[in-house]
C-alpha cells in the first residue's frame, strides 16, 4: 500500500505538480500495481548477480580529439526563453 | 487469406495496385526501370495524405526532398516520432515536445537517408513509448486499419497501422517491451526487435535505456531483413551499439529441416492470458514448423513469470531518470506561470505529461527512492539476470524460443484503459526476450476470432533467438512466412 503522504513525498522528488484528485487516483493505482511488482520482493535472490546492462561490454573508448560541438546558436534555438546566449530560468529564490 | 471485409480498408476495390507491393518487390521494379523511384514515393504520399488512422503526426509533401544513396532507392518510409529529424517535428506523442525541432537527426534515421530511403511521415505512438495501444498519445488514438473500433496496438501503433494500413510501404519504431511486436501482430505485419546493441539509440529519445532498441515494421520478411542490413552497426555516438558480427543476410530458407524449436510452458498455448483463439492458432502453426522439418518441444523458462513485474520496475525507474530532462529549460513547452524555479518544473511537468507517463515516472522514483531500491530495483536486476540464464540454458537445447506475440488479438478502444495491470499484460510474451536483450520477430500467422465475436483479426507469432542471430532468425521466419501465406 502506499498512501497520500507518500505520493506527494514521491512527485515532490520527481519534480511533478499533482492535482487533489491526481493524488488519490495515483495512490490508488500505484498500490494495485506494487500489490503485483511485490511478488519479486519475497523471491529469495541471494547471490544473483544483478543485471544491469546486457551487452558484455568494458570501458568503450575513444581517442581524445576535439570535434566541433553543436553551436551555440543551434541549442539556443528550441529554448523557451534564451537570453544572453544562455537559457534563462524564473530565480530559485523568487518564493 | 484475408477475407474482403476484414482486411486493411485501401485493399481490393479503388486501392492502388503500386500499394500493395512489398517495399522490396518495388525497389526490384524501381532498379529495372519499370517504376519510378519519384512515383512510388507520391503514391505514398498521396496515401499518407488520406489518413483516417491518426497513424501520422507529420507528412512530407510529395517529392519528398533528395535522397542521399542508391540502394533504398529514394523508397518511402514512415518513422516513428521518437527519432530526432533535424528540421522535422518530433513529440515522442507527448504535449511537452509539442512543436520541438531537433538539431540534429537519429543514427538509425541517418543510416536509412545514406541507403536512399526519404522520410515519408513521423508516426503517432504511446507518449514517449509507454503504453500498448496507442491510447496513450497526447494527439490522440491510432485506429487499428481492420477494424476502427479496435487499438493498433502500442507504442509503435502508428507505425503499425501505417504499414498494415498501406499508408506506408514499411516502417521503424521501437521495442522497450513489446513496442514492435506487439503492434505487428495486432496489425497484422512483420515486426524484429533486434539484439540490444544491433542499431544505435542515437537521437533515438529515451525511454527505458538499457532496454530500448530500434527495429523495423514491414509487410513482409524480407523487407524486415533489408531494413535492419541498413540500420546495423556500431555508432561512436552510442557507446552500447555493436553492430552485427557479419552483418545480415536477405533470407532465403525453404523448409525447417534440423532446427530446433523450443515452446516455453510459461508462456505458451494454455498459459495464463492467452486467449483461446490465439491459442489454437498458435498450435496450427506450430505444426507448419513440424511439416517444413522443424523439431518442437516444451520446456520452461520459469523465470519468466517474473517478468513482467521485473518489467515494470526495471523501465519506469529508467524513464524517471530519462524524463528528468524535460524541465521546460532547454527545449519543449515551458509553463509561465510560476515563479520560482521549483514551481516551473513541477508544472511544466504536470502539464506536459500524461497520465500514463506521470504514472511511470512517479513508479520508478518511488522504486529508486531511498530505502526501497535493493527491494524493487536491485531484486528485478536480479530477476532479470535469473531470465537471461533461463534462455541460454535454453539457446543449448533449441535454435530458437517460440510463442504466441500477444496474448489476445487486437482489443476495442478504451477495453483496457481502466485497469494499468491488464494494459501491462499485454507484453507478457515479449517483455522476457527484452529483459535479456535478445532478438525476436513477430510474423503474421492468420487470422482468429476475438473473444467476444466478430471478424476475425491477425495473430502474431513470435520467433525468438541467440544474441546477434538475426539472419538466421529471419531465415527461419521467412520459411514459415512462406508456408503460412497470410496476406
Amino acid at each position: 500500500m502506499i498512501d497520500r503522504e507518500q505520493v506527494l513525498h514521491v512527485a515532490r522528488l520527481a519534480r511533478l505538480e499533482l492535482a487533489d484528485e491526481e493524488v488519490d487516483r495515483m495512490a490508488r493505482e500505484l498500490s494495485g500495481i506494487l500489490d503485483h511488482v511485490d511478488k519479486i520482493s519475497a523471491l529469495d535472490l541471494d547471490g544473483v548477480e544483478p543485471t544491469s546492462h546486457v551487452v558484455a561490454l568494458e570501458n568503450v573508448f575513444r581517442a581524445d580529439e576535439p570535434e566541433p560541438s553543436l553551436p551555440r546558436e543551434r541549442a539556443l534555438e528550441q529554448a523557451p526563453d534564451p537570453a544572453e546566449g544562455a537559457f534563462r530560468v524564473p530565480s530559485p529564490g523568487a518564493s | 487469406m484475408t477475407p474482403a471485409d476484414a482486411g486493411p480498408p485501401t485493399r481490393g476495390a479503388g486501392g492502388d495496385e503500386l500499394l500493395e507491393l512489398t517495399a522490396g518487390q518495388a525497389l526490384s521494379r524501381i532498379e529495372a526501370g519499370d517504376l519510378g523511384a519519384d512515383e512510388y514515393f507520391d503514391a505514398y504520399a498521396d496515401a499518407a495524405a488520406g489518413d483516417e488512422l491518426n497513424a501520422y503526426l507529420w507528412r512530407a509533401e510529395r517529392g519528398g526532398g533528395d535522397a542521399g544513396g542508391e540502394n533504398l532507392r529514394g523508397a518511402p518510409i514512415a518513422v516513428k516520432d521518437i527519432f530526432c529529424t533535424e528540421g522535422i517535428p518530433t513529440t515522442a506523442g507527448s504535449r511537452i515536445l509539442e512543436g520541438y525541432t531537433p538539431p540534429y537527426t537519429a543514427t538509425a534515421v541517418a543510416r536509412l537517408a545514406d541507403a536512399g530511403a526519404r522520410v515519408l511521415g513521423k508516426t503517432n505512438m504511446d507518449e514517449f513509448a509507454m503504453g500498448s495501444s496507442n491510447e496513450n498519445s497526447a494527439y490522440g488514438p491510432v485506429l487499428n486499419p481492420w477494424d476502427r473500433s479496435r487499438v493498433p496496438g502500442g507504442s509503435s501503433g502508428g507505425s503499425a497501422a501505417a504499414v498494415a494500413g498501406r499508408l506506408a510501404p514499411w516502417g521503424i519504431g521501437t521495442d522497450t517491451g513489446g513496442s514492435i511486436r506487439q503492434p505487428a501482430a495486432l496489425c497484422g505485419i512483420v515486426g524484429l526487435k533486434p539484439t540490444y546493441g544491433a542499431i544505435s539509440r542515437y537521437g533515438m529519445i529515451a525511454f527505458a535505456s538499457s532496454l530500448d532498441q530500434c527495429g523495423p515494421l514491414t509487410r513482409d520478411v524480407t523487407d524486415a531483413a533489408i531494413l535492419l542490413r541498413a540500420m546495423e552497426g556500431r555508432d561512436p555516438r552510442d557507446s552500447t551499439s555493436v553492430g552485427i558480427e557479419g552483418g545480415v543476410e536477405l533470407p532465403s530458407r525453404e523448409d525447417l529441416e534440423g532446427l530446433r524449436f523450443g515452446v516455453p510452458r510459461e508462456l505458451a498455448a494454455g498459459a495464463e492470458g492467452i486467449e483461446s483463439s490465439v491459442a489454437e492458432n498458435f498450435k496450427a502453426t506450430l505444426a507448419l514448423i513440424e511439416e517444413l522439418g522443424g523439431e518442437l518441444d516444451e520446456f520452461e523458462l520459469p523465470s519468466t513469470r517474473n517478468g513482467i513485474s521485473a518489467y515494470y520496475v526495471i523501465a519506469p525507474a529508467e524513464a524517471s531518470a530519462n524524463l528528468a530532462r524535460y524541465d521546460g529549460v532547454r527545449y519543449g513547452a515551458r509553463d509561465r506561470e510560476a515563479d520560482d524555479l521549483l514551481g516551473m518544473y513541477e508544472r511544466t511537468r504536470a502539464r506536459g505529461f500524461g497520465a500514463e507517463v506521470k504514472r511511470r515516472i512517479m513508479l520508478g522514483t518511488y522504486a529508486l527512492s531511498s530505502g526501497y531500491y535493493e527491494a524493487y530495483y536491485g531484486q528485478a536486476q536480479k530477476v532479470r539476470t535469473r531470465i537471461a540464464q533461463d534462455f541460454s540454458a535454453a539457446f543449448e537445447r533449441f535454435d530458437f524460443v517460440v510463442t504466441p506475440t500477444s496474448p489476445t488479438v487486437a482489443f476495442g478502444l478504451g477495453d483496457k484503459t481502466d485497469d494499468p495491470w491488464a494494459m501491462y499484460m499485454n507484453d507478457q510474451c515479449t517483455v522476457p526476450m527484452s529483459l535479456a536483450g535478445i532478438p525476436a520477430i513477430s510474423i503474421p500467422s492468420g487470422l482468429a476470432e476475438p473473444e467476444g465475436g466478430g471478424p476475425q483479426l491477425p495473430v502474431g507469432f513470435q520467433i525468438a533467438g541467440r544474441a546477434f542471430s538475426e539472419s538466421r532468425i529471419l531465415d527461419a521466419a521467412f520459411a514459415l512466412e512462406q508456408r503460412i501465406g497470410f496476406g
